[in-house]
């Protein structure tokens, strides 16, 4: 190829720029179908639930909880949560104090927790077992001991 | 065209300071591979806390140094391709303002009284002097940005018929991502953090800050990689022996990261309350644009660096890499950009992953975070850095490299630790474990009850690359130490230029001659991205949160 000096973009680089706008489309798509056929999805703005100040844990249906969690320097309240294997559990998550994580290595649970704004996710427990829950961000000097655990009973 | 006399010192300031406060950065970067791996079983190495040297390490190797080098090189190739236009006592201004700034931040974080991370999250509360230096630094930057406008309208002036110098538009595309995006910060600093921290006002709103940091902290990466951006660009062909396959492309690339730096930032956002997942989807969607201008910049690269080979011999579909001088004594520098490209190949491509919406709830917050963005701000840029900073100082002072062959090593060494250490922290990462956490006194203390043995080898290979990093650093501040020893030439301090590459493909295109159609997009992105979540969180009106120190679970009166 000549090297050229005209006006206008040259034929070569108008098909990169293609190919890269496709792959972008691909990954798009991909996404797309993760988010609306998998339910793979980020949380968002949880309206119906206001910032509370004490943790429990509610059966509400049958194999279904909810799970308030109040995170704090430095534990989770409840630190403990006992549901039976099959049990869908939805997480209610929010600090009364710095900028907290709510993580459970081996579930799709990933939380930031903060005061004055409550954040949620729903996680399924088929297996028995101890899942950690993990907080994942600095929360000060007693940031790595901070942590609680799912049991899930047979 | 040569680089004005009076700039030596402002520069070689700018470039010598932040590397020896690196020394510290560095050294906090090791002890904590060895704490998160139970190596060192203790709260840091006496002298520094664990979080406060963690802070050390983020505030001056990814802020400190970053922003200095890019005023630097600023001042260097606005010099030598604008007609020496650099006004000396702007270039002064900003130098004195970061460095007063620095000092204001650096005292509380030696003292163990700003404990609260690069990130600074309220409500962690630090001294109000940490929050006062880091408005002075980035004023800085600013003052020197703003001193270098007249000579652009000059330039454009007695040249009408020519393309602005494709190394000063990659820096002027720079210092616009930069003022567009610490507008935002600025206002969480000063007007929300500063008089809390004062105790002028009781509470802080913490979504909105959060919303305000994150506005600023995905365009900062940018700004940490558009000056190498603009080595990779107009040297890297011309070291390559070649020229720059796309001339079009380097103006396109760079306008591109004017407008899509910004209106992304909610992707770190993604696992956060208080945010529709309808904004989260749209930066989504734009996070992932950014891969042209990534792709359009790798295709022109290695068209470039494939005709630099060919020039020299090169043969075949791939041996030519070969003919490329990986192991050139004179053209030392050139390893130092290749291989931070070869490193951001993986830090783009894990850079995909964080961003992929639903994705990102496997690695928030983890181990793999830090894994991934040491492949690209401790991979093209820091040795972008290394390399750029020690060609200015040897330019600027006219003095030979000492010891060509270790200087050689440098990148190739850092290449290997950077690897090792983030193959471990992915790996570590993906398994749960957690970013910026002391991990030895409990997950990874086998005495725990929150032991996590599957951790370990992740851990251990982040403490094996950490220390081949810290290896790397000490070769190249030896080599560097041992060529200021080294006898002056005023001759060659004169001559000093930087190596600006031809392009091949050197096409005229419109679009891409002018700043102001892409700065007036970047704005209006701006406003659609950014305009109806802040709307929302203000709207919210959340209640003001007391600040907390980070030894005490008591909120400061």
């Amino acid at each position: 190829m000549a090297p050229s000096s005209a006006q206008g973009v040259p034929a070569l680089e108008k098909k990169v720029f293609l190919a890269a706008l496709l792959f972008c489309g691909a990954l798009l798509a991909l996404l797309g179908y993760a988010a609306q056929t998998l339910g793979v999805s980020v949380p968002g703005c949880v309206t119906n639930v206001k910032p509370f100040t004490a943790g429990e844990l509610l059966e509400v249906g049958p194999g279904r909880y909810e799970a308030h969690v109040v995170a704090r320097m430095w534990e989770f309240e409840p630190d403990v949560i006992r549901v039976p294997k099959g049990s869908i559990v939805d997480f209610y998550v929010v600090s009364q104090d710095v900028a907290h994580g709510f993580i459970i290595p081996g579930k799709n649970v990933n939380l930031m927790a903060l005061p004055a704004a409550v954040a949620y996710a729903q996680a399924r427990f088929d297996a028995p077992g101890t899942f950690q829950i993990i907080c994942h961000e600095y929360c000060g000097l007693g940031h790595h001991g901070m942590a609680g655990s799912v049991v899930v009973t047979p | 065209m040569r680089i004005q006399k009076e700039l030596r010192p402002v520069v070689l300031i700018e470039v010598l300071f932040p590397l020896a406060l690196l020394l510290l950065g560095v050294y906090h970067g090791v002890v904590q591979v060895l704490c998160r791996a139970g190596i060192v079983r203790a709260d840091g190495l006496p002298g520094m806390g664990y979080y406060q040297g963690l802070t050390a390490h983020g505030v001056i190797n990814a802020i400190v140094l970053t922003t200095f080098f890019a005023v630097a090189f600023g001042n260097v190739v606005v010099s030598q391709t604008l007609d020496r236009g650099v006004s000396v006592a702007g270039a002064w201004a900003g130098l004195i303002l970061m460095a007063a700034g620095t000092l204001f931040a650096a005292i509380p974080i030696l003292l163990g009284q700003a404990s609260v991370l690069y990130t600074f999250y309220p409500p962690l509360k630090a001294s109000p002097f940490f929050y006062i230096g880091l408005v002075l630094l980035i004023v800085g930057s600013w003052v020197a940005f703003w001193s270098w406008i007249p000579a652009y309208r000059r330039w454009r002036q007695s040249h009408p018929a020519e393309k602005t110098p494709l190394a000063a538009v990659g820096i002027f595309a720079t210092f616009i991502v930069w003022q567009l995006c610490t507008l935002p910060v600025a206002y969480e600093v000063i007007v929300q953090l500063i008089p809390w921290s004062l105790g002028w006002t009781a509470g802080v709103n913490v979504v909105l800050a959060r919303m305000l940091f994150w506005f600023f902290g995905h365009p900062l990466v940018y700004f940490w990689l558009l000056p190498t951006y603009t080595m990779y660009y107009t040297m890297l062909p011309r070291l390559a022996g070649g020229k720059l396959f796309s001339d079009f492309y380097g103006r396109f690339v760079f306008m591109l990261f004017i407008v899509l730096s910004s209106p992304i930032g909610l992707h770190h956002q993604f696992m956060e309350p208080g945010i529709d997942t309808s904004y989260k989807a749209v930066h989504a969607i734009l996070t992932l644009l950014i891969a042209v201008p990534s792709l359009a910049t790798a295709f022109t690269l290695a068209a470039s660096l494939e005709h630099g080979a060919r020039a020299a011999g090169g043969r075949g579909y791939f041996a030519w890499w070969a003919k490329l001088p990986h192991l050139d004594e004179q053209r030392w520098l050139f390893p130092y950009l290749f291989m931070g490209l070869v490193i951001f190949i993986f830090g783009g491509f894990t850079g995909i992953v964080n961003a992929s919406y639903g994705m990102n709830a496997l690695v928030h917050n983890t181990a793999w975070l830090p894994a991934h963005f040491h492949l690209t701000v401790a991979g093209p840029v820091f040795l972008g850095i290394l390399g750029m900073g020690l060609y200015l100082v040897l330019g600027m002072l006219g003095k030979p490299l000492a010891w060509p062959k270790a200087a050689l090593s440098v990148p190739y060494v850092w290449t290997l630790g950077v690897f090792t250490f983030s193959t471990g922290l992915f790996v570590s990462g993906l398994r749960g474990a957690p970013r910026r956490t002391n991990l030895g006194l409990s997950y990874l203390d086998p005495s725990s009850p929150l032991y996590r043995p599957d951790w370990l080898t992740g851990e251990m290979a982040g403490v094996l690359g950490g220390i081949v990093m810290a290896l790397a650093v000490v070769i190249y501040f030896a080599v560097l130490l041992k060529s200021l020893l080294a006898p002056a030439s005023a001759l060659a301090a004169d001559e000093f230029a930087l190596p600006l590459s031809e392009a091949y493909h050197d096409e005229d295109v419109p679009a891409v001659k002018n700043f102001f159609p892409w700065v007036a997009a970047a704005v209006l992105a701006l406003f659609l991205a950014y305009g109806p979540p802040l709307a929302e969180v203000i709207k919210a009106r959340y209640p003001g949160t007391p600040g907390y120190t980070p030894d005490s679970p008591v909120a400061v009166e």
